[in-house]
């Protein structure tokens, strides 16, 4: 079942004529001829669709509570600033299709009552801004953007936004304040966006992927995307794979496939690479817990884990994860789970906007002690130490970044502690290069 | 960077800037920071203070408000860079794929570590975090190009071609 990639490897797709041969622009067409904004609205809501850029909030509930106060104009702000390591299913879909995401802001403006939306891109993504940016003009010679779309008297005026690179500016408050030509540091709520968003005004952001969902659901209806996935976890995710599997890539699945399926199956990576074991996966993006080989693949509960929002949380932290951005990563006995947890520390260092002094000095410090574990001048102390700054950033943010920083430098150490432990114990083997510890009797230990 | 005296992007720049400060409300132009320090970059390679107290003057508005944003944003480079700019993923999936091995192999070819430009003024390594490329990885960005999959073979090859 394919929704937003049925097309997406058609010659062509990524011109307004073959995007519309195959489709393309019917759901424009539907919306703004035969429904109201609202008939669009509760389609979205009947769809149950989860914002996909990790945190899964159903994006017509968002939709509702856009204040609409009479005079004053509403926006709708797409975030296509993916930065989240292991994600990149957006950048695929906007580099490939452009039209699938613009068509999607066309029917989801008209549903707001925006009449002048934006694409936050990240500015790295600069050839993939010029492909949107002669899709849009495409749209606007057809009609289908500018003053009185389709003859309906509706004015859409759509305009990409570059980033100039910070993780912190996806989260939709910093990304306001960029596009207000300011530095990325979030804001405090409430108020939230949809009552004072960009310049004050109510303001919607919605991610690349729950954006360009919408138009399959205004063709087909709420109920038809209802009906894919299990219990509150509806319709496709785009899932970008990477790591130690033999197909790396965007694939786009039905939410409810069991996560073995979607590591071993052909259709999906395509299994381990040649001669290696499954070790660990982060499922959801970097700051998503890491889960190893076992707890991956099953719940506590000894049930086949699915990729669905429940079920890769289930057991909570203490055996769960999360599907977030769906940013999985998967990593074989090669990996050594301390270098990985730096690399992803080092990360949050950099892109804490150092707003909040939980979180600009636990990530540095973090950083630090991990740096020091990885290069064998690790303490005794040191992995308590971690836990603790870590529970100590937690919560105590202005925005999830804290969160995120903290929770796969705790989650490394409740399921891998023994490989810390190594390091700081053995010095001079943790030091050589591809070094890793093996742990006795793991499914993936040679 | 080429000597000039002045600094002013040639008219058909300065038109997309006039057509970049419509994209807002009236009197929301400093949205176009971003948009203009990029455009900036791209015609002088760096953000000199000079680069940034035109993009100010350009937006009627004081150069520490430009100073601020060009400060925050890892993209723009706010000392001199050689030619061709390599920033490099350094964030974990690039790393899973061998791009320590990947990276240290352009350093040592390259004669220069990270931050550094080489003598001939031709080339600069940045590391970067992730580059939203993960699946293709390891993975380096110079100037708008993407460069995936790399080996230390890719790497001679990329060099070879910029180097001519």
């Amino acid at each position: 079942m394919k929704i937003l990639t049925e097309h997406i490897d058609v010659p062509g797709i990524e011109t307004i004529d073959v995007f519309c041969k195959h489709g393309g622009y019917q759901a424009v067409e539907k919306a703004i001829k035969k429904m109201t904004p609202d008939e669009v609205t509760e389609e979205v809501k009947k769809s149950g669709l989860r914002g996909r850029g990790g945190a899964g909030f159903p994006v017509g509930m968002k939709w509702s509570f856009l204040a609409k106060p009479e005079g004053v104009p509403r926006y709708l702000v797409c975030n296509a600033d993916e930065s989240e390591p292991g994600t990149f299913k957006d950048h695929y879909l906007m580099w490939k299709s452009p039209h699938t995401l613009i068509e999607g802001m066309i029917v989801s403006s008209f549903a707001l009552g925006a009449n002048t939306s934006y694409i936050y891109v990240r500015g790295e993504l600069m050839y993939v801004i010029h492909i949107l940016e002669k899709a849009i003009q495409e749209a606007y010679d057809k009609g289908y953007l500018g003053k009185n779309i389709l003859g309906s008297g509706y004015d859409l005026d759509l305009y990409i936004q570059p980033g100039g690179g910070a993780y912190i500016c996806g989260e939709e408050t910093a990304l306001l304040e960029s596009l207000e030509g300011k530095r990325g540091n979030p804001r405090i709520k409430p108020p939230f966006p949809a009552v004072k968003g960009v310049w004050q005004c109510p303001t919607v952001v919605n991610n690349v992927e729950s954006i360009a969902a919408t138009s399959w659901i205004i063709n087909h209806g709420g109920e038809a995307y209802a009906a894919i996935g299990v219990g509150r976890s509806t319709g496709t995710k785009l899932i970008s794979a990477s790591g130690h599997i033999r197909k790396p890539g965007v694939y786009e699945i039905p939410l409810g496939i069991t996560v073995e399926d979607f590591i071993y199956s052909d259709e999906w990576c395509g299994g381990i690479r040649d001669g290696h074991k499954l070790k660990a996966v982060v499922a959801g993006g970097s700051s998503v817990p890491i889960l190893s080989a076992e707890m991956i693949l099953n719940t506590v509960d000894g049930e086949k884990r699915l990729m669905t929002y429940e079920s890769l949380s289930d057991g909570g932290f203490a055996t769960g994860t999360m599907l977030g951005s769906g940013g999985f990563i998967v990593m074989d006995e090669t990996t050594c789970i301390v270098h990985n947890t730096l690399t992803f520390a080092r990360f949050y260092h950099h892109e804490s906007c150092g707003q909040c002094s939980p979180c600009r000095e636990g990530t540095g410090w973090m950083d630090k002690v991990i740096y020091r574990i990885e290069h064998g001048k690790g303490r005794k102390e040191d992995i308590d130490l971690l836990v603790d700054v870590a529970k100590k950033i937690e919560g105590n943010t202005i925005c999830p970044l804290g969160d995120a920083a903290a929770w796969p430098v705790a989650a490394a150490i409740r399921h891998f502690r023994d490989e810390f432990e190594w390091h700081i114990e053995h010095p001079e083997l943790a030091i050589q290069p591809g070094a890793v510890y093996m742990r006795p009797g793991a499914s993936w230990a040679q | 960077m080429e000597a000039k005296n002045t600094i002013v992007f040639p008219a058909e720049t300065l038109d997309l800037v006039q057509k970049i400060m419509k994209r807002y409300p009236e009197g929301k132009h400093k949205s176009a920071i971003l948009p203009i320090l990029h455009l900036a970059q791209a015609e002088w390679k760096w953000c000199s203070p000079e680069v940034m107290d035109y993009v100010a003057s350009l937006l009627s508005i004081a150069p520490i408000e430009v100073y601020e944003v060009a400060s925050f944003y890892t993209m723009f480079h706010l000392e001199p860079v050689g030619e061709h700019v390599i920033e490099y993923c350094r964030t974990g999936p690039c790393c899973l794929m061998g791009g320590v091995e990947v990276y240290d192999h352009l350093k040592k070819r390259l004669g220069i570590q990270t931050g550094e430009t080489t003598s001939d003024g031709k080339f600069t390594i940045k590391e970067v975090e992730c580059l939203a490329a993960c699946g293709w990885g390891p993975v380096f960005q110079i100037r708008e190009k993407f460069y995936m999959q790399l080996t230390a073979e890719k790497v001679d090859q990329i060099i070879d071609e910029l180097s001519k």
